[in-house]
């Protein structure tokens, strides 16, 4: 099996700090095997889960072969390792969001699971009839549709932060919509369908004038800018490991810790308590409270060691080498002719590009660029919404990360124009 | 049957000049079927003379499989007895599901979509317009 020879003279420069993707791509076995039988993998769809290197793939099979019991059980000293691993991944992850303690950081199964944490435990605690939810108009359904869930409990009205035409947040608009009945408000740092990179703090500062709490999605943000919860000053964060180059099935909610304190349980179960009569039991301390049962421990695990591989390589690194990409990307898809969505400069966007060629549909592009071995996404991305405000059924998207190079555009713009010839 | 092959000899014709799209009326069922996961959408008009599918037509936005197939299928089932129409269109699904090979005696030019097959994550484009048949000749009673 024979990859396909990179042409000379397009390979990306080494960026800042002396990142090199083609030198990070050597980390990902997955690059090693072609599709298609003899296709070189040109993966674009790292928003919606990224690749993993093999320090993360090791680390997980170290931990199942020489740490595994479970955590936080075991009197013996296999069982301390286990704990051992488990509360390091909880410290990495504290100092990767700049968390003052460990105690905010609590584990879940992803983004998905951490805002559905907030909505249960914190929500249904704190929001009343009358009570208002702000969320924006770009965010993904796993930052909707939980809202649209607690107001229909609770009889509290759920009410949305507009976009203008650029895709950027009408921020101008926060005076008007956050007000004395807002309880929350939920805000996603980076979009996964226009990329654009929203002003959290400005609309923290908006919600906490009036008493409100923040909630971040971070699911994007946090692999490809980073995140500071301090410098953010957001009350609850999510994020998962998957698409920072960790396993699927772990993830974080962040909460301020007197946010926390405050909080009753999630699920109930073993862990979660601190004392249990026949009918009635009192809860363990904050974060354990919020993690019942047996968690997914070897995945946590292997999301520290994601963490600490991409914070070695700079997160700085990986944003300066995906602005450049980015602004490739947009230039390179806009010469076919395609419709960008979202922000039009790579300042103020992630490595995040939303298109259509005219003609062709998504999915049929989608299928055809697969022909080449170029992997995009085609759909709504969990955000119809959005896509009824942007007046498209579906877009296609290419998503980059930190292994992708100039040559993965070329090669989708290439399968782009493939594709409009069939249809021409 | 290469991708481009699929495309440029199968799909694209009926994907540029539907047949039988727009609005049937009279009609005795009209049905709105979507796939939600892509979004495709196909609405589709059925007018019966007594036992037999008179006439079909259907309205719809999507990808290409999507609604190049529901063209074929109005092309070839309109005028059949019901029963027959029903039959063409099991047929399909049981090929799509690689559990027939088609038989071009009863599929004719509609065999040709078996090249999608291959393409796992399409099929339940190129199925939305036999399913929503299949569902109006149901509630026609017809079939």
């Amino acid at each position: 099996m024979q990859l396909s020879e990179q042409p000379g003279g397009r390979r990306a420069a080494p960026g800042p700090g002396g990142f090199d993707p083609e030198v990070v791509r050597k980390d990902f076995p997955v690059f090693e095997h072609p599709v298609h039988e003899d296709k070189r993998l040109v993966y674009l769809d790292s928003a919606a889960t990224a690749q993993k290197p093999r320090a993360v793939i090791e680390r997980v099979v170290r931990f199942y072969e020489t740490e595994n019991a479970n955590a936080h059980r075991g009197i013996y000293e296999l069982g301390e390792r286990a704990t051992k691993a488990y509360e390091d991944a909880r410290e990495t992850c504290a100092r990767f969001v700049n968390a003052a303690t460990p105690r905010s950081i609590v584990f879940t199964r992803g983004t998905t699971e951490s805002i559905n944490l907030v909505r249960y435990a914190w929500g249904r605690a704190n929001v009343h009839e009358g009570d208002e939810i702000l969320v924006t108009e770009m965010e993904h359904h796993s930052n909707l549709v939980p809202w649209q869930m607690l107001c229909g409990e609770t009889g509290a009205t759920l009410r949305h932060l507009p976009i203008d035409e650029r895709g950027l947040l009408r921020t101008d608009l926060l005076d008007g919509l956050v007000t004395e009945r807002t309880r929350l408000v939920c805000v996603s740092h980076m979009s996964n369908v226009l990329g654009t990179i929203n002003p959290v703090r400005e609309v923290a500062d908006a919600a906490h004038a009036v008493g409100a709490l923040v909630l971040v999605d971070a699911a994007q943000s946090a692999p490809h800018l980073g995140v500071d919860v301090a410098a953010l000053d957001c009350d609850f964060l999510a994020f998962s490991a998957h698409k920072l180059c960790g396993p699927t099935g772990a993830g974080v909610l962040y909460g301020r810790e007197s946010v926390l304190e405050d909080m009753p349980p999630f699920h109930g179960g073993g862990e979660m308590i601190r004392e249990v009569w026949s009918d009635r039991a009192t809860y363990n301390e904050i974060p354990y409270r919020f993690e019942a049962g047996t968690m997914n421990i070897a995945q946590v695990v292997g999301m520290a060691a994601a963490i600490d591989y991409i914070t070695a390589l700079g997160l700085d690194a990986i944003r300066a080498h995906e602005r450049e990409l980015t602004a490739y990307a947009l230039d390179a898809v806009a010469s076919t002719g395609a419709e960008i969505y979202g922000p039009p400069t790579a300042e103020q966007r992630g490595g995040v590009v939303a298109f259509n060629l005219p003609e062709v549909h998504p999915h049929d592009l989608a299928t055809i660029v697969d022909e080449d071995g170029v992997c995009i996404r085609a759909g709504h991305h969990c955000a119809q919404p959005l896509m009824r405000r942007l007046g498209v059924p579906a877009t296609a998207r290419a998503s980059m990360y930190l292994y992708n190079t100039r040559d993965d555009v070329d090669a989708l713009v290439a399968s782009l124009e493939q594709a409009k010839g069939w249809f021409s | 049957m290469s991708l481009e092959d699929l495309y440029k000899e199968v799909i694209l014709d009926h994907y540029r000049s539907p047949r039988n799209k727009g609005r049937l009326d009279p009609h005795d069922v009209r049905l709105e079927r979507n796939n939600p996961l892509c979004g495709d959408e196909i609405e589709l008009f059925l007018r019966f003379d007594g036992d037999d599918l008179e006439a079909i037509a259907f309205e719809g936005k999507g990808c290409s499989i999507s609604q190049a197939s529901a063209s074929m299928m109005t092309e070839k089932v309109a005028g059949l007895p019901a029963k027959q129409a029903r039959a063409i269109a099991e047929s399909i699904k049981a090929m799509m599901a690689g559990e027939e090979d088609g038989d071009p005696d009863v599929l004719g030019d509609l065999v040709s979509l078996k090249g999608v097959v291959k393409y796992p994550v399409r099929i339940k484009c190129a199925l939305l317009g036999w399913n929503t048949l299949l569902e109006g000749l149901e509630e026609a009673g017809r079939a």
